[in-house]
């Protein structure tokens, strides 16, 4: 017998936001244990949270980026479960009203596009972190009451890789967006797998096994490749699974048991009377809907078609979107849309990054790359010329047509003066004429390149050639 | 005696430079020292801290400053957050834990310039009828110290009539600041939940719990109702509704005012004193010009069983954070999980762990439905009962309890009949409406009585108008108790 996998993702993931869910404590990684904490976010007596308005906002745009319906009244719900990493000993979440609800991501997987649907994307509250000591344990609770995002899938990814790449795509759509800057080394994103098998034709799901807390997407993708194959080895051995939730062992490439169905949690989920329910009107709504990007897919698909741009060029552009950004103004009006990507690729990109700058610190004006492609199309001065010309460009800011006038980098086409050039070489280089007379094109290169250097570069290297050949010849 | 005068009096007599707040301030503690080692209203307060609060007031006074309650001495809950103060709830469970914050009522009261002292008894967590349930020993009646004080806010109560303090701030979640105030004689003001900020106030039943004064007369209610009432960005639950002048409300005049009068209300097990004391009430009130009708609250026999869900379940949650992890007083264990047992085995009273067991089971996978979610249904229920009747009347009237004060360990071992002392003012709290208990008289046995009056959310003027009114008409809530 065949069997299939069916796997559906709980991905948790940091809202990028100044201040904390509840309270007006940093959203900050990486301070001192235990110095972004207030009274609110560490559980004192008396305290209730008031909701981070930047946290909505952000939690109704990763709905909109996830093609997600915002409903005008989400509420808020308690998670009981005692931890110490848990202030209140209750979690903040949205049980049955979420902020957002039924959408769909579409990413590139193999040759094709695929389509995941979105259950929920929720907003709750993160925990603090415990570490283990010798003797003790400790919490730190500058991460308790971070915004999270806890984006559901419906059970609609068919194995490893299209887990793998759903969450890539997911990750760039988030940081595209602006939601999140999705950092897994810092623990920004947190994953949660779903996995079942079922013999193919069979439309009933198997049971269902949670591998908790993964934090890295090759991890997800070698836990569900592990859980895949152990669970069908455990049917066709005749055995049977039952619900349960896993852990994975990520240097030993196992997943272990952590608890089945029957010691699982009983949360008693309630609402929770110190918020009000989130109704948002749609006036916000829309306003929020005004700051959603271009989805990177989009984006990408968009470039190849409007812009002739190869695959390649479209993914750098995408994946930085300033960039991109860039290019599109840059290339406005230009002729050659795929020179000035190159231009922007090649060098702007490369000289941003050697000095560790970035587009927004550019000096020359954004029209400038585009002058400089119709300076060397239309023959005025030779790609050479116009890499010294770029250097300028990006040092001093001032337009290439003002540097090419002011350091006289005009190509140079007028044949007399060019001829004179061509007589010194021949002269200069006998050895090199008399290879090219015994049928060695290469040395006409060389001869060339002697005009080029004695011009300093300004000389046209396509006239050069043929008076090169019409004097040797 | 300093100490025995209302707000108003003691604010005229600093204005006009005949006392000091440092005068007043030590009044109470001298009585303090003389009379609460019998009755147990005050778990701690700082008299160093208090005096150098009230030279802090002089000084202003002084300088020419003027505010609500310049140098007047408040005593304050012991679940309410006063930096640096110690915040026990009653409970053995916290410790040795002092507020690092003010709650926003403590800030609300220093900047009406209160002197803010003292932590007074509650039943723990303010859960309970009578303050038998500290963790500190019981409070006892300023009127009889072998009868409970009422709670939960019993400390907060007996303060004010023992005239240990000018007014107190309690907290009402069924009754509790309404409650004590009636079987100790003094005011007792539940606010419109909403009106007034709960952040710092350790929750109980979030969904109930308002913060309110108690008084020595109606018109210090008045006043003390509008230094803590109003807008806080720090609660969610808090209501932005502009906050009247309350004093300006006190105009002694109640005619046309409509009262209304409970059908569901004329229930066996009322005292015959408290019924004919409050039969008197309504009678005087309508010989001055308020018009009194018969109404019906048809969901009122569910309010008691409905609360005690929903105020239990919450409190479940509310009170998982006390484990010993952060603060308070941890009992060791060997994991985390052995350690919150242990911590809460040891730190918890009777009645509390009774409430968590309760509230934990009603929210358990496969109860919800049955028990919380039905409650909150009948709680919408018993909320349009009261919206309808204020369609018709102004007031709703009736006892604030149905007996006076019973002795200390009478109920103790049947918290069903404890349950039941809250019949009457359960439904306010569950319906999110404002009350009111005043001093309507006295049994034959020299306990006070007290009549309460519900009026609808932000009707807290109306309400003080009766209030005041019937007290401009009567002198009960002169009367002082003889502390032997």
């Amino acid at each position: 017998m065949t069997y299939e996998a069916v796997i559906g993702l709980e991905t948790h993931v940091q809202l990028r936001t100044r201040t904390k869910m509840w309270c007006g404590c940093a959203n900050e990684y990486g301070a001192e244990a235990n110095t972004n904490v207030c009274p609110v976010c560490i559980g004192l007596p008396g305290v209730l949270p008031v909701p981070n308005a930047e946290a909505l906002r952000k939690t109704a745009l990763t709905g909109m980026l996830l093609n997600c319906d915002v409903p005008s009244y989400a509420k808020w719900d308690r998670k009981n479960y005692f931890y110490p990493d848990n202030p209140k000993n209750y979690q903040l979440t949205q049980l049955d009203f979420p902020s957002t609800i039924e959408g769909f991501v579409e990413f590139e997987f193999g040759e094709g596009i695929e389509r995941v649907r979105i259950n929920r994307a929720h907003l709750e509250e993160d925990v603090g972190k415990s570490t283990h000591f010798s003797d003790y344990s400790g919490v730190d609770f500058n991460r308790a009451g971070v915004p999270l995002l806890e984006i559901v899938t419906e059970p609609d990814l068919t194995g490893p890789d299209m887990a793998y790449d759903y969450l890539n795509a997911l990750k760039a759509i988030l940081e595209n967006g602006g939601v999140s800057d999705c950092d897994m080394e810092k623990g920004q994103v947190r994953c949660d797998v779903n996995i079942s098998v079922r013999p193919v034709g069979q439309t009933d799901l198997g049971e269902k096994i949670e591998i908790k807390n993964m934090n890295s997407f090759s991890g997800v993708r070698r836990a569900a490749a592990y859980e895949i194959e152990r669970q069908i080895g455990v049917l066709r051995e005749g055995g049977t699974l039952v619900q349960e939730t896993r852990r994975w062992d990520d240097v030993v490439g196992i997943t272990e048991n952590m608890r089945t169905k029957e010691d699982a949690h009983d949360y008693r989920y309630f609402p929770d009377p110190d918020l009000m329910p989130h109704t948002p009107s749609e006036g916000w709504i829309a306003e929020v809907r005004a700051s959603v990007k271009e989805l990177p897919l989009a984006r990408k698909q968009r470039l190849i078609a409007d812009f002739k741009l190869p695959s390649s060029d479209a993914v750098v552009f995408v994946g930085d979107a300033a960039l991109g950004d860039y290019f599109e103004v840059a290339t406005k009006g230009a002729k050659n849309p795929k020179a000035v990507a190159n231009w922007v690729i090649n060098n702007l990109q490369a000289k941003l990054s050697e000095i560790g700058s970035t587009v927004a610190d550019v000096k020359f004006e954004t029209s400038a790359i585009g002058e400089l492609v119709g300076l060397v199309e239309g023959g005025k001065i030779s790609s050479k010329i116009a890499q010294d010309v770029f250097a300028e460009m990006f040092e001093s800011g001032k337009s290439p047509a003002t540097i090419v006038e002011e350091k006289g980098l005009s190509q140079v086409c007028d044949t007399s003066e060019l001829m004179v050039f061509c007589n010194e070489a021949i002269e200069a280089n006998s050895v090199s004429v008399e290879d090219f007379r015994n049928g060695k094109e290469a040395a006409l290169n060389f001869l060339k390149g002697q005009v080029m250097k004695a011009s300093r570069g300004k000389a046209n290297p396509k006239i050069v050639g043929e008076l090169l050949k019409e004097i040797l010849g | 005696m300093p100490h025995t005068l209302t707000i108003s009096q003691l604010t005229d007599k600093l204005a006009q430079g005949e006392l000091s707040s440092r005068e007043a301030t030590q009044s109470c503690l001298d009585r303090i020292d003389a009379v609460d080692g019998q009755l147990n209203a005050f778990l701690s307060h700082d008299p160093e801290d208090a005096l150098t609060q009230a030279d802090a007031a002089d000084a202003a006074r002084a300088a020419g400053k003027s505010r609500p309650l310049l140098g007047v001495p408040i005593a304050m809950k012991d679940v309410i957050a006063v930096n640096g103060h110690p915040l026990n709830c009653a409970s053995k469970i916290l410790g040795d834990f002092n507020s690092p914050y003010d709650a926003t009522v403590t800030e609300k009261l220093r900047e009406a310039g209160a002197v803010v002292f003292g932590r007074v008894n509650m039943d723990e967590f303010a859960m309970g009828s009578s303050t038998e349930n500290s963790a500190f020993g019981p409070a006892r009646n300023p009127w009889d110290s072998d009868c409970i004080p009422g709670g939960s806010s019993g400390g907060s109560a007996v303060a004010v009539a023992a005239d240990e303090c000018l007014a107190s701030l309690g907290s009402d979640t069924g009754g509790s600041i309404r409650q004590p105030a009636a079987l100790c004689g003094c005011v007792g003001l539940k606010p419109t939940y909403g009106r007034v900020s709960r952040y710092g106030l350790v929750a109980f039943a979030s969904s109930l719990d308002q913060v309110g004064p108690l008084t020595k007369d109606v018109r210090d209610a008045a006043t003390m109702l509008g230094v803590i009432a109003g807008e806080d960005k720090r609660d969610s639950t808090n209501v932005p509704e502009p906050v009247p002048d309350y004093i300006a409300a006190l105009t002694g005049d109640v005619k046309g005012l409509k009262i209304g009068l409970p059908k569901e209300y004329q229930v066996d097990g009322i005292d015959p004193e408290v019924k004919s004391a409050t039969e008197a009430a309504v009678a005087e009130l309508e010989k001055h010009g308020a018009e009194v009708k018969e109404i019906s609250l048809p969901h009122t026999q569910y309010a008691i069983a409905t609360y005690y869900i929903i105020a239990t379940a919450e409190a479940s949650a509310n009170l998982a954070r006390f484990e010993g992890v952060r603060y308070g007083a941890r009992v060791d264990g060997a994991s985390p999980e052995k350690m919150n047992r242990a911590t809460r085995g040891a730190g918890f009273g009777e009645e509390v762990k009774r409430r968590i067991i309760l509230g934990t089971y009603v929210l358990s996978s496969g109860y919800y439905d049955a028990y919380y979610l039905r409650a909150q249904k009948v709680r919408t229920l018993i909320r349009q009962d009261f919206l309808n009747a204020f369609k018709e009347v102004d007031l709703i009237a009736s006892p604030t309890t149905p007996t006076p004060a019973f002795k200390i360990g009478e109920k103790v071992d049947d918290p069903l009949q404890m349950y039941l002392s809250d019949i009457f003012t359960i439904s306010c709290n569950l319906a999110g409406l404002c009350g009111i208990s005043i001093p309507c008289g006295f049994s034959v046995s020299g306990l006070p009585l007290g009549l309460q009056l519900l009026g609808k959310p932000f009707g807290e003027p109306d309400l003080l108008r009766a209030a005041h009114a019937y007290e401009q008409a009567t002198d009960w809530h002169t009367k002082r108790p003889e502390i032997s």
